[in-house]
């Protein structure tokens, strides 16, 4: 069977190419919500820790938090999927993609913590003494002074962070999702040829990778110029 | 005005401050000098509780501050102007932000009012054209001299100056100390922590000599230089004089 042929029969034939293009689009969505979850509580959790590291208030949350990142980033997130799937949420009547998004966005965010707890804890203490000195308290002296700062610092960092993410909401399919690996996988159990649906599929991560780490470098430079202002 | 009682403070278990009683009057110029580690900038970091004390009072108008609230800590901290060795300006604004930032979010002025401010400060510090630069496009002396402007912006009554001057270049310690100057001569209650000793000869009401954690000796600048009685201080101007 020539190249053509077989392309036909995976993709075009009764429609295939769909598999891929709706996995893609479950791939995107599950991303982008599970980024902004893992956002809000990386930002949490590098808050109250870092809060509890330069003012020792915060010991209840702070072992919370603790807690939280040495179980998420010391098990697998499959396993993570698994057990909030059919553990969790087994006899409640929830979308997949939902939990998808719950267990990705709560693996993310103890990454994301520890990234942007790094950029808090990099700023230099007196900007924080400057803050306070004038009466600002605690929070304003975070929201205004020292946020601002890390954020900026930790910038690339986070965007990398979202694109590991892209990549390992492929594991998805393990409760049945119909991902943008899983769209390949059903395609390769339809047509008996695993070569083409597989690749077809590894060439569009990698595009996506490729183009947001381009993007990522940009903004790289961009902020490093603008630190030279 | 100030009124400091058996002041200490350890940091684990070493004991830097000894036990202080001062007391500083309104519109004084208190020029604290003595070797590194004596404790100094501990004391006047006590003063607006940067450092919390580990015993002993400070009564800032009559008022016991060292067991305050936060809330109530913030509202003595806005009429205490700190100006520190490494400037800590905001590198993210500009130089009016920077300025206008602590008023205009502590609800003293509004945006315009605290705008108007900043540029009568621009100008009594002699950098009108920075008010939108950003502090790294700034001279270490400039920068110093934001700094002050910036603690100046809220209206202080009391303005600490720790080590205002030891991380310039030379060249530019004048500007700094001629800004401090004008400021004592308007008036302002200030206590400095420097190693200018040119600076504490002119501007100082007193000055102030510790060593280990305790005030060694005080006098008027004429008597403090001219005719200094404890063997440690005579040891330490022989050095720096």
């Amino acid at each position: 069977m020539g190249f053509a042929e077989s392309f036909r029969q995976n993709f075009i034939e009764a429609d295939r190419w769909r598999y891929l293009w709706d996995g893609l689009c479950t791939t995107l969505l599950i991303t982008a919500l599970a980024v902004c979850l893992g956002m809000i509580l990386g930002f949490l959790v590098a808050i109250i820790r870092s809060t509890y590291l330069r003012t020792k208030k915060l010991l209840i949350p702070d072992l919370i938090c603790r807690l939280y990142l040495t179980v998420i980033r010391g098990t697998p997130v499959v396993v993570q999927l698994l057990i909030i799937y059919f553990v969790i949420f087994a006899s409640v009547p929830v979308s997949k993609t939902f939990v998808a998004v719950i267990a990705f966005g709560i693996n993310s965010g103890a990454y994301v913590a520890e990234i942007v707890r790094g950029g808090i804890m990099s700023i230099d203490v007196g900007q924080l003494e400057a803050g306070r000195s004038l009466g600002l308290n605690y929070p304003q002296t975070m929201l205004y002074i020292i946020m601002p700062q890390a954020f900026k610092n930790v910038l690339p960092a986070l965007a990398n962070e979202a694109i590991v993410l892209l990549k390992e909401t492929s594991v998805a399919g393990y409760i049945a999702i119909a991902d943008l690996t899983k769209g390949g996988d059903i395609i390769r159990s339809q047509t008996f040829s695993a070569f083409l649906p597989l690749l077809a599929v590894a060439v569009i991560y990698l595009v996506m990778v490729v183009v947001l780490t381009r993007l990522v470098g940009r903004l790289e430079r961009r902020l490093a110029a603008n630190d030279r202002r | 005005m100030i009124d400091v009682k058996d002041l200490t403070k350890d940091f684990h278990k070493t004991k830097v401050l000894r036990g202080i009683t001062e007391h500083i009057d309104k519109g004084e110029k208190v020029v604290i000098i003595g070797p590194s580690g004596s404790g100094k900038s501990t004391f006047l970091r006590c003063l607006n509780l940067m450092e919390t004390p580990t015993s002993g009072e400070i009564r800032f108008d009559g008022k016991e501050i060292t067991h305050l609230h936060d809330r109530e800590i913030n509202q003595v901290r806005m009429r205490m102007g700190m100006v520190f060795q490494h400037f800590n300006l905001f590198p993210h604004l500009t130089i009016k932000k920077n300025i206008t930032l602590a008023p205009v979010k502590l609800k003293r002025m509004d945006e315009a009012q605290a705008e108007k401010k900043a540029m009568e400060l621009l100008e009594r510090v002699g950098l009108p054209d920075k008010a939108n630069a950003y502090p790294a496009q700034l001279s270490g002396g400039q920068k110093q001299r934001i700094a002050i402007a910036r603690a100046l912006a809220m209206n202080p009554e009391v303005m600490l100056f720790d080590e205002p001057t030891s991380a310039l270049d030379p060249e530019m310690v004048g500007e700094v100390l001629q800004l401090m100057k004008q400021l004592a001569d308007d008036g302002m209650t200030m206590v400095v922590v420097t190693h200018e000793m040119g600076f504490a000869k002119e501007v100082a009401s007193r000055v102030m000599f510790m060593a280990d954690g305790v005030v060694m000796e005080q006098n008027s600048p004429q008597e403090f230089f001219r005719n200094p009685k404890n063997p440690r201080l005579k040891e330490f101007l022989s050095k720096v004089l």
